[in-house]
């Protein structure tokens, strides 16, 4: 009698381990297939059935994208533009968090319910006003215009707010009566223990800097000024019938992010759990 | 909290009639600390308010002027309104982004929570799974989108290959067909967003408190009834955060079809954020566009504030 329960819960086991491995072949297959394809002969990408593994290995591929594409330009912007934006929006998010979380004030509530509100309305349905404003400052077909776009999103401040109302307030309180002004609680107590919540907001930021398609596709219109997914999905629409080499470049638009995401994993994941929880 | 000091200090004879200034010490450090306050919130402020607030403001001004590429804003009242009742782009638009949302929410939800809770079974690995699981959602829109393109490809995509293997007869033409298109593009976006909110129900599944599972299991319960009855509730704020981001996500779907589909073949994924970015930055018809817009607007605002209310009488 007493076996019969847990041979029962081990098959259960095994169940979910075999569910938990299908599920996980089944989410990576499409990076599977990318990686595979951009190590082929173009003429190998569709054959049935489909040759899982490459023959002979192109590696070709990882040099032509340079010459064909020019790859170098929007590496370049993408970083600028991602490091610019990153470093404003982790200034200004955190600055203005100590003010909503370790402060009071007339007026900060009603000021902190309009960030919140905006989280329900999507930039496409302003995405027109915006634009006029910005190319009647001059700032079309610049970078400008995607550092703006990107560097003030409510996002920022909320996380930070989260993370630093779980710091004890006997702490800012504490060197408060100690004489340090609030500039100096936030830049040497707040900020050394946020660190976590810090690194989570600099990984999303960037990451969601590079992949942005929407900013730069409205707004970048000369090549010099293209991004990486501008460029990307130009180069699909040129060299449409290069399987492979189409591959090739998504890979490598995917590799930095992969990279960082793999090392940053934990406090990407903590990120999104803070802001998730309390909603 | 200053008026009982206030009167303190009068019963106390510190504050003598017709001379304040005893209080204005505290009242300068009350604006002093606003002022600081301030200090701090403004550079994100400032750049908040210009960039987000002042366009969401404008786009109403916007949408009843008939602005266009040929002449400057010009007030037309409810003319653009008007408009978008006879118009068939728009009706097929606002169809396809309900059949999207449709859709994409429930299964998206279901998805992400079997996938929470199966992560959450502590099983050897699990950490490895929800890397995995999550970096659909982390890579970018372009490349993902042009894979599942061939992934899709209706003669020799893999996917119809598989399929070939099951069923006779005609497969289905994905992103080529008129029918299939939306699913495609349905399936796609659920890959890519499922690990996001699978994160948040994984955060949400540690604050349900053990005991409570523990005492259902004694008294007899199986593990749906304890996912039901326990699981479940507890886990009612994450749901409700979840189903308002899946919600106005979806209603928002925008770069996953541009990219994938184009709104095409034909106008068979055409979808309302699509129509917004036609009608305003390639046929240059920014008043009727901002139109579209404040529709798009007022149905996330609407699904919010009906979901906050639900949620609100649920709790009470």
């Amino acid at each position: 009698m007493a076996a019969r329960p847990s041979a029962l819960r081990r098959s259960g086991r095994v169940l979910l381990y075999a569910v938990m491995i299908l599920a996980a072949a089944g989410i990576m297959l499409p990076f599977a297939w990318m990686v595979i394809s951009s190590l082929k002969q173009n003429n190998q990408v569709f054959t049935a059935p489909v040759e899982w593994i490459p023959d002979p290995v192109q590696w070709r591929n990882y040099l032509d994208i340079w010459v064909k594409a020019d790859m170098v330009t929007w590496v370049r912007n993408t970083l600028v533009l991602s490091v610019a934006v990153t470093l404003l929006q982790v200034l200004t998010g955190s600055f203005a968090a100590y003010g909503f979380a370790k402060m009071r004030f007339p007026g900060r509530d009603a000021l902190f319910l309009l960030y919140i509100g905006t989280i329900a309305v999507p930039w496409q349905s302003y995405m027109i006003p915006q634009f006029q404003m910005l190319s009647s400052w001059g700032l079309n077909n610049t970078l400008w215009a995607i550092m703006l776009l990107q560097a003030f999103g409510a996002f920022g401040v909320f996380l930070m707010k989260q993370y630093y109302e779980s710091i004890p307030d006997s702490l800012s309180e504490a060197a408060r009566i100690d004489g340090l002004s609030e500039y100096g609680i936030w830049w040497r107590i707040i900020m050394p223990l946020s660190v976590p919540a810090l690194a989570s907001l600099t990984i999303i930021t960037f990451v969601s800097t590079w992949n942005d398609y929407l900013g730069p596709l409205i707004y970048l219109r000369d090549r010099e000024l293209w991004t990486i997914q501008i460029g990307l999905q130009s180069f699909i629409g040129e060299y449409n019938a290069e399987h492979a080499l189409i591959m090739t470049g998504s890979v490598l638009s995917v590799l930095p992010i992969a990279l960082i995401f793999l090392l940053g994993q934990r406090y990407f994941v903590q990120g999104i759990a803070t802001t998730g929880v309390k909603g | 909290m200053a008026t009982p000091v206030a009167d303190d200090r009068r019963t106390l004879g510190l504050v003598q009639p017709g001379r304040p200034p005893v209080r204005a010490p505290r009242t300068s450090l009350k604006v002093r600390n606003a002022l600081v306050g301030w200090t701090f919130i403004l550079p994100n402020f400032a750049g908040f308010a210009v960039l987000t607030l002042v366009p969401v403001v404008t786009l109403f001004y916007i949408s009843l002027t008939s602005w266009n590429i040929f002449g400057a804003a010009q007030w037309v009242g409810l003319d653009n309104f008007t408009r978008l009742v006879g118009d068939k782009s728009f009706h097929t638009a606002l169809g396809n982004t309900f059949y999207y949302a449709a859709l994409h929410i429930p299964i998206t939800i279901v998805v992400s929570l079997s996938l929470a809770l199966l992560l959450n079974q502590k099983l050897r690995g699990a950490a490895f799974f929800r890397t995995v699981a999550f970096f659909p959602y982390i890579t970018s829109i372009v490349a993902v989108a042009v894979v599942w393109n061939m992934l899709f490809s209706p003669e020799y995509g893999p996917i119809n290959q598989f399929l070939s293997l099951f069923v006779d007869g005609e497969m289905p033409g994905w992103t080529v067909s008129k029918d299939w298109a939306m699913p495609a593009v349905i399936i796609v976006g659920t890959w890519k967003d499922m690990g996001y909110y699978m994160l948040l129900f994984l955060a949400g599944l540690q604050t349900v408190p053990g005991e409570l599972h523990e005492a259902a299991r004694i008294d007899g319960a199986n593990a749906w009834q304890r996912f039901w009855n326990v699981t479940l509730p507890c886990l009612r704020p994450t749901m409700f955060f979840v189903t308002v981001m899946v919600t106005i996500q979806s209603f928002k779907v925008f770069d996953l079809i541009l990219v994938m589909t184009d709104g095409g073949p034909g106008q068979a994924t055409l979808v309302l954020s699509q129509y917004i970015y036609q009608k305003g930055f390639q046929q240059f018809e920014f008043g009727y566009a901002s139109a579209v817009a404040v529709v798009l607007f007022f149905i996330c605002i609407l699904v919010t504030v009906v979901q906050f209310l639900y949620n609100k009488r649920k709790e009470a």
